[in-house]
């Protein structure tokens, strides 16, 4: 696929809602961890941040499937060519 | 050792080019009780508290980070498309002649980022009282912001940003609690 067709068979829409199935996953995880730091001994809590940590990384994996890696230095793979410098960055979406 | 997410934390949208408000948000960028500031205000802190709230400092100086790149996004977005001109009349002519379309750190009155900022007193209390003072502050700082746009998409944003200073202030209130606690058991020895 020419670069032109890649740009043109980005599906806008669906990878905001992509992003924003994980950004309401990780919004929970940070406030469980957050929490957890000062309430070690929460055991709901902590039950509560290992279901929703695996069900992040599911989501995670089905996202970088359609859209590409989300994180750098091998915590994310790559198809040919190299697809961590593809657009669009954050702050361009 | 960090990694970067190739996500924002929270969505940022703006529903208009408005450099004027950029110019305030900078406040939260490059100001005394910005988003920088905290960053490396908790992060220069860890390596000295007690090990019992090391992580509290770790994880909030961590999302600051991801706060910092919202703020900046929001500035990029604000001011993108704006003309010299347009830069000029909301009061960033000094900004572009010295910077063109570049962010930079400094507070909504130009004064460039300070170390300064950053207070290190090597005495964990006093250093978390300083942490939950930069999160009200930083909260206030961030209502009056709200205050001063009408762009809805941009308040959202804000007020999202707003609510995580009334949590990190919690988490470092309940830090003052465990050091207080531990420090009241080793007078019993």
């Amino acid at each position: 696929m020419s670069e032109e067709q890649q740009k043109q068979a980005f599906d806008k829409e669906a990878y905001q809602a992509g992003l924003k199935e994980l950004q309401v996953l990780d919004f929970a995880l940070v406030e469980l961890n957050l929490y957890l730091n000062t309430h070690p001994g929460d055991l709901q809590a902590i039950q509560q941040f290992n279901q929703l940590a695996q069900k992040r990384q599911a989501v995670a994996q089905q996202f970088e499937l359609q859209f590409g890696p989300l994180v750098n230095f091998g915590n994310s793979y790559s198809r040919y060519p190299w697809q961590w410098n593809e657009t669009p960055w954050p702050w361009q979406v | 050792m960090w990694l970067y997410e190739k996500k924002l934390q929270y969505p940022v949208k703006v529903s208009k080019c408005d450099p004027m408000m950029a110019k305030f948000l900078v406040e939260q960028y490059g100001g005394a009780d910005g988003e920088l500031a905290a960053a490396l205000r908790y992060l220069n802190q860890r390596y000295t508290i007690p090990d019992k709230v090391i992580g509290v400092l770790n994880d909030i100086g961590t999302e600051e980070f991801a706060h910092l790149e919202m703020i900046a996004t929001m500035i990029y977005k604000l001011t993108k498309d704006a003309t010299p001109e347009q830069l000029r009349e909301a009061g960033l002519g000094t900004d572009f002649v010295n910077h063109g379309g570049d962010l930079f750190y400094n507070s909504a009155a130009g004064v460039p980022w300070t170390a300064t900022y950053i207070a290190a007193k090597g005495d964990p209390l006093a250093n978390l009282y300083e942490d939950i003072a930069a999160e009200e502050k930083a909260r206030a700082t961030y209502q009056w912001l709200i205050d001063y746009t009408d762009d809805v998409d941009l308040q959202d944003s804000l007020k999202f940003l707003r609510e995580r200073e009334i949590v990190h202030a919690m988490r470092f209130r309940e830090s003052v609690e465990i050091i207080k606690a531990d420090m009241g058991q080793k007078k019993i020895y």
